[in-house]
C-alpha cells in the first residue's frame, strides 16, 4: 500500500503544543491503532488517533514542527490504520493517562461509554496550561486530574490519583502516557497488569514488522505489529520504562 | 523426513532457510526468535564503524510487487553491538553478523573487533552514500575488501553482491579470488517510487532497494549465473517467500537461501519454508546436495 493522500480539514489548538488534526478521511482504526503520516519532504512518523478522524499531536521534533506549520487545506500522506489496538473488555473500565496520551484514551472512551461500558478515568499533566480533552473525560464519568505542579485537581503524578480509586472495581484498565508516567503506574499496581493494556511507544521506522528497530527486550516483541497496546504483564520484566532504542538501534534512556 | 542440516561457506546448519540481514536484526531478542522459529541461520543487521541514525522516512514502500526500502544502514556500530550478537547466539543457530565500511581497512577494522559466527560482507546496499554498492560494484574493491577482511576474521567470510552491475559473475569472481567463503546473492534492485498526488518521491531517500517476489527471477537468475562458474557455494536471496521459491533457488544452484521481505508475513514462514522443503525432498526422494544446482545439470 502507498501512502493515501489526506487533505487537513480543520486544525484545532488543544493546548500550547498540543494540536488536533482532523483528516478529510475516516480510516476506521480502532482506538490505540496508529497511522504513520508522511509528511513530504520532511519525514513520516506515528500518530495516535484521537478520533476515528482525528490525530492529536504534541510538536517534539522536525517532523512534529513541521506537521504544525500546515494548516486547513495542507495535504499529507497516511498508512494506516496500523497495529493493534486497545480491545474493550468487562463492564467498569478505567482510563489512565498522561499528557498527549490521553488522546486515544478519550477515543477509545467514547467507544467504550456508546457501548454501554462504566467509564471513570485518571489524568495527568505537567500544567493546568497542559489540560486536554477535560469536557471529553468528563461526558464519560468520573474523572480525576492531576497536575505536578499542583495548578488543577490533585498535586502529583498520575499515580497520586491511585490512591483516590479501588483498582479491583475496574474490569480492565486502559494506559497510555509518557513512558516513566506508565512505568510508574504499572510498577505500582503490578497486581492488576493481567487486566491492564498499555498503548506504549518505540522508534518506529518500516511500521510494517520486518525492520526491528522497535523489537522490546527480552522477547523481541515487534511493538509497531503486535502494538502498540500490550498487556503491562509482558511489561513488567521487559525494558519498558529501564531503557529503549532509539535511531541507530543503541540503547538510550527512557524519557518523560 | 530427510535431512535439511548442510555445511555450507564454513557452517554447519540444521536447516539451510537463514533470516537475511537488515531483516528483525537491529536487537539480539528479535534475532534469537527467528532462531526459535527454526531459521538455520541469521544474520543482523549491517554495523558499521559509527553510528548512524539512517535515512528519514518513509523507509518503505508497498508496491504491486514487492517492496522498496531506503533504511539507510541505522546501527548503532560495532562497539555497541557486541552485547546484541551474545543475546542472539542464545538461539543456538549460527549468528552472521553483517557488515559495512567505506574502504577495506575499515572493513578490516570492524572484523578484527567483532566476534560472531560468521562475517557478510554488505558491498550491495543501494541506497547509502559512500558503502555497500559504491564499492561492491567494482571487482578490484570486491578484492580488496574480501581479502583484508579473510585477514582479519578466524571465521568464514561471505561476500554479499548487489545485482545493480552489468556482469555479477564478475563480482563474484573477485569475491571467490578475495578468499571468500561463499557469495549471498543478491541484495535489493536500485528503484524507486513517486507519489502521483505531488510528485514527490515517497522514500525518505528518493531511492531505494527492491526486494520481495519482483526479484526472484532476478535473484534465480544470478544465482544459477553464480553458482555454475565458481567453486565457493552461493547462498540465494531475493524474493524468496514460500518453499517452491526456496526449491527453484537450490535449484538453480543456491547451497543455502536467505528470507527477507517474507518476514512481513511474521516469523511463521521458517517452518513453512523448511516444512515444504522436507515433503518435498521425501516426495522427490533426493537430498539436499542432489537438489542443489540440479537445474545447471539439466542443460542439453
Amino acid at each position: 500500500m502507498r501512502p493515501i493522500n489526506s487533505v487537513i480539514e480543520e486544525v484545532g489548538s488543544e493546548a500550547p503544543l498540543i494540536r488536533t488534526f482532523r483528516l478529510d478521511r475516516n480510516l476506521d482504526p480502532a482506538p490505540g491503532q496508529y497511522v504513520m503520516v508522511w509528511i513530504r519532504g520532511v519525514d513520516e512518523i506515528p500518530m495516535s488517533f484521537s478520533g476515528p478522524d482525528t490525530i492529536t499531536v504534541q510538536s517534539v521534533g522536525e517532523a512534529s514542527d513541521a506537521l504544525f506549520s500546515l494548516g486547513a487545506g495542507s495535504s499529507i500522506g497516511l498508512r494506516g490504520p496500523l497495529g493493534n489496538g486497545f480491545i474493550l473488555r468487562g463492564k467498569r473500565i478505567l482510563l489512565i493517562g498522561g499528557g498527549v496520551g490521553t488522546a486515544p484514551l478519550a477515543f477509545l472512551g467514547e467507544q467504550a461509554k456508546m457501548a454501554g461500558f462504566e467509564v471513570a478515568s485518571l489524568l495527568g499533566f505537567r500544567s493546568k496550561e497542559d489540560l486536554i480533552f477535560q469536557d471529553r473525560f468528563e461526558a464519560l464519568g468520573d474523572t480525576i486530574i492531576t497536575t505536578d505542579d499542583g495548578s488543577l485537581g490533585l498535586h502529583g503524578r498520575a499515580a497520586a490519583g491511585l490512591k483516590e480509586l479501588n483498582l479491583f472495581d475496574y474490569d480492565q484498565i486502559y494506559l497510555c502516557g509518557p513512558e516513566m508516567m506508565m512505568w510508574d503506574i504499572i510498577s505500582r499496581t503490578r497486581e492488576h497488569a493481567k487486566k491492564t493494556q498499555a498503548c506504549i511507544n518505540r522508534y518506529f521506522k518500516c511500521a510494517a514488522g520486518i525492520c526491528g528497530s522497535c523489537c522490546l527486550d527480552p522477547e523481541g516483541l515487534r511493538i509497531c505489529v503486535e502494538g502498540p497496546v500490550i498487556m503491562a504483564d509482558r511489561l513488567l520484566e521487559s525494558e519498558f520504562g529501564r531503557y529503549r532504542r532509539g535511531p541507530t538501534g543503541g540503547k538510550g534512556p527512557c524519557k518523560g | 523426513m530427510p535431512s535439511l542440516s548442510i555445511h555450507a561457506g564454513g557452517l554447519q546448519l540444521n536447516n539451510p532457510v537463514l533470516l537475511a540481514a537488515g531483516i528483525l536484526g537491529t536487537t539480539g531478542a528479535s534475532l534469537r526468535r527467528a532462531a526459535s522459529a527454526g531459521a538455520g541461520g541469521v544474520v543482523t543487521k549491517s554495523v558499521g564503524s559509527v553510528p548512524r541514525e539512517g535515512h528519514p522516512g518513509p523507509t518503505i514502500v508497498h508496491v504491486e510487487c514487492g517492496l522498496l526500502n531506503a533504511m539507510g544502514l541505522p546501527n548503532p556500530s560495532y562497539k555497541d553491538f557486541q552485547d546484541e550478537i551474545e543475546k542472539a547466539r542464545v538461539g543456538g543457530v549460527p549468528v552472521i553478523a553483517s557488515i559495512f565500511g567505506s574502504s577495506a581497512a575499515e572493513f578490516a577494522q570492524i572484523a578484527r573487533s567483532l566476534k560472531a559466527d560468521a562475517f557478510e560482507l554488505n558491498l550491495s546496499c543501494p541506497h547509502a552514500e559512500k558503502y555497500g554498492s559504491e564499492l561492491g560494484r567494482y571487482p578490484d574493491l570486491v578484492e580488496s575488501v574480501t581479502g583484508a577482511v579473510k585477514a582479519a576474521a578466524s571465521v568464514p567470510v561471505w561476500v554479499k553482491l548487489t545485482p545493480n552491475t552489468a556482469d555479477i559473475l564478475e563480482l563474484g569472481q573477485a569475491a571467490q579470488r578475495g578468499g571468500a567463503d561463499a557469495i549471498v546473492a543478491i541484495n535489493t534492485l536500485k528503484a524507486m517510487a513517486i507519489d502521483i498526488e505531488t510528485g514527490f518521491p515517497i522514500l525518505g531517500n528518493r531511492f531505494g532497494g527492491l526486494s520481495g517476489p519482483a526479484i526472484k527471477p532476478v535473484a534465480v537468475r544470478c544465482v544459477y549465473e553464480l553458482a555454475g562458474r565458481l567453486e565457493i557455494p552461493v547462498i540465494g536471496v531475493g524474493g524468496v517467500s514460500t518453499w517452491e521459491d526456496a526449491v527453484e533457488m537450490i535449484l538453480a544452484g543456491a547451497s543455502a537461501v536467505q528470507v527477507g521481505t517474507a518476514l512481513l508475513r511474521g516469523y511463521g514462514v521458517f517452518e513453512e519454508i523448511t516444512t515444504g522443503l522436507s515433503r518435498y525432498l521425501e516426495r522427490k526422494s533426493l537430498t539436499l546436495e542432489e537438489l542443489c544446482g540440479l537445474a545447471g545439470r539439466r542443460r542439453s
